[in-house]
């Protein structure tokens, strides 16, 4: 069967971001960016469910600026077979899901592997809304992924534990953290990527509208938190506990 | 205005949260509409028709609701809410799941756990793992947001007195069905709605050693949680994790007990009323966020705690 996995170009994780100064957003000068971490993840998945032999084709798309293309090479690099980048920047979530589904009625996979979230917008989305547009079931939050006989049994991470559930193929899946732990690409698996088909489109060859629907007003840091004190021993602490703090 | 409220349960009881998700409807003014969706829920009913504020309460009785499975609810929601200027759910595990597939389908781009209310139509909400808060604007026909339920202070779950009116509907998508589920037994509070929390790094260095820390939780009647490394390390389960990408709580003492204070913890917990760091490591980050900090070997200094405590 054929699986799609989506990919997202972001700051890299281990990098503070800045507010910049006229406050219209995060400063990405000179910052190293990434392929999101929950989207590795949806690759790494993917791949794995290759060398079971349950997947036979894997395609890496991402709506992205055209360096996306970076990450989509990555993508390759690690087991995806073809690539499709529709450039375009500052998509929002109902776009990028619109724009999947434009590929998912062209490509038809079976599967689409989404990470749960991206590191930048923290919007928690795509994977959801693409399901909707396309009328499939959706697993969120996998940490375990079971495909046989024209369905797909996710465990999913919610408050207070697991669920699982059954969803009819074609399904989307979007990744947790314990799902798996991505690999790293070897350099001969990079030296191959380079060769592997990429596809650029454009939201217009879909004819998808990616107009912001909402605004950002303004960008700030979030209010400072002062250090208190430091405390000599633990009586100190329950004495500042209880009749200063009044918390305990 | 209209605001329709998703209120979260587990079919016997209404969820706390659903009390700080009708204060951010209140932020924003207007009606407020409650919405009850399970299977076998109509005590439910009974309790969102109590709270403050509300002025009616839609009910959805059906075996399709009962798991709130995304496709189904997302159905339902998206019918219901089509005549409301805004459609509000807690930033659960749940709401995350079914909210933006309702938002698909209405065509509507949602916001995400919004952390405050500007006006009806422009709020606040975390970007960037909490490093930085963004406000945005949107003027489209139908406001779709998911609340950060520690953001806003809860309403009374008291003192009012709507209509409970029984929709009737019942839909099943037919893609997607219900296995199972483990949830963690316990007799502690649940952590995001605990009044204290105690969490664990990976200075505990194992599972075992997270004893100590219920031990101390149970004489303040605190809810455990954990930092992702300890939960990375596999002392205890993912349900504990504190941070950006597990769970965020605003408790009002929150105690951090070998935890270095990565930002992606600091992200789920910073906006605790105080905030108390137990560490050996005098430069740990998170003395800095710390309202009182002990410089202290956690072995030494928990179990001295829990006898003074």
């Amino acid at each position: 069967m054929k699986v799609l996995v989506a990919v997202k170009r972001v700051v890299d994780y281990n990098v503070k971001v800045r507010v910049a100064a006229d406050h219209s957003g995060v400063d990405l000068t000179n910052v190293k960016m990434a392929m999101n971490p929950f989207c590795e993840i949806a690759v790494e998945e993917a791949v794995r469910l290759k060398e079971k032999g349950v997947a036979t084709e894997i395609i890496a798309v991402a709506v992205g600026p055209k360096e996306a293309q970076e990450q989509i090479r990555t993508a390759l690099a690690l087991g995806a077979d073809r690539g499709i980048l529709v450039e375009a920047a500052d998509v929002q979530p109902l776009g990028v899901a619109k724009l999947l589904k434009a590929i998912v009625d062209e490509e038809k996979p079976e599967l689409v592997i989404l990470g749960k979230q991206a590191i930048d917008g923290d919007n928690n989305q795509t994977g959801q809304m693409l399901a909707a547009l396309a009328g499939m079931g959706q697993g969120t939050f996998a940490s375990e992924v079971n495909v046989a006989d024209g369905s797909v049994k996710v465990t999913r991470e919610i408050d207070g534990g697991l669920q699982t559930v059954d969803l009819k193929l074609p399904a989307v899946v979007t990744t947790d953290l314990r799902l798996n732990e991505p690999r790293y690409a070897s350099l001969p698996n990079i030296m191959k990527a380079k060769k592997k088909p990429l596809d650029i489109k454009a939201p217009g060859d879909y004819g998808v509208d990616v107009t912001p629907l909402v605004k950002t007003v303004k960008v700030e840091p979030p209010a400072e938190r002062q250090a208190g004190i430091k405390v000599a021993d633990v009586a100190e602490l329950v004495d500042k506990l209880k009749n200063e703090a009044k918390v305990i | 205005m209209s605001v329709l409220v998703y209120a979260e349960h587990d079919n016997a009881s209404l969820k706390g949260v659903t009390l700080n998700t009708v204060a951010a409807a209140q932020a924003i003014g207007g009606d407020i509409t409650v919405l009850v969706a399970g299977s076998g829920c109509a005590a439910v009913a009974e309790a969102a028709a109590k709270i403050a504020g509300v002025s009616k309460v839609l009910l959805a009785d059906d075996a399709a609701y009962e798991h709130q499975l995304a496709e189904n609810v997302a159905d339902l929601v998206a019918e219901v809410g089509k005549g409301y200027s805004h459609i509000l759910a807690p930033a659960t595990t749940s709401g995350k799941n079914f909210l933006p597939r309702v938002a698909a389908l209405l065509d509507v781009q949602m916001i995400s756990e919004i952390s405050g209310v500007v006006n009806a139509t422009t709020f606040q909400r975390p970007i960037y793992a909490g490093n930085a808060i963004a406000t945005v604007e949107s003027s489209q026909a139908t406001n779709v947001l998911t609340v950060r339920g520690t953001s806003f202070d809860p309403v009374a779950a008291e003192g009012g007195s709507a209509a409970v009116e029984n929709l009737g509907v019942a839909k099943d998508a037919g893609v997607s069905s219900f296995v199972g589920e483990e949830l963690a037994k316990s007799d502690r509070p649940e952590l995001t709605a605990a009044k204290i929390v105690i969490s664990g790094g990976r200075g505990m260095q194992n599972g075992d050693n997270f004893e100590m820390l219920y031990k101390v939780a149970d004489k303040l009647g605190a809810a455990v949680g954990a930092s992702r490394a300890a939960v990375d390390a596999g002392f205890v389960p993912n349900d504990m994790q504190v941070g950006q990408t597990g769970k965020i709580v605003a408790p009002q003492l929150y105690v951090a007990v070998g935890i270095s204070g990565a930002i992606q913890h600091l992200a789920g917990m910073k906006d605790s009323k105080v905030i108390v760091a137990i560490n050996k490591d005098e430069e740990a980050p998170i003395f800095q966020v710390a309202d009182y900090g002990l410089v202290a070997d956690l072995f030494e200094a928990v179990p001295e705690l829990e006898k003074l405590v």
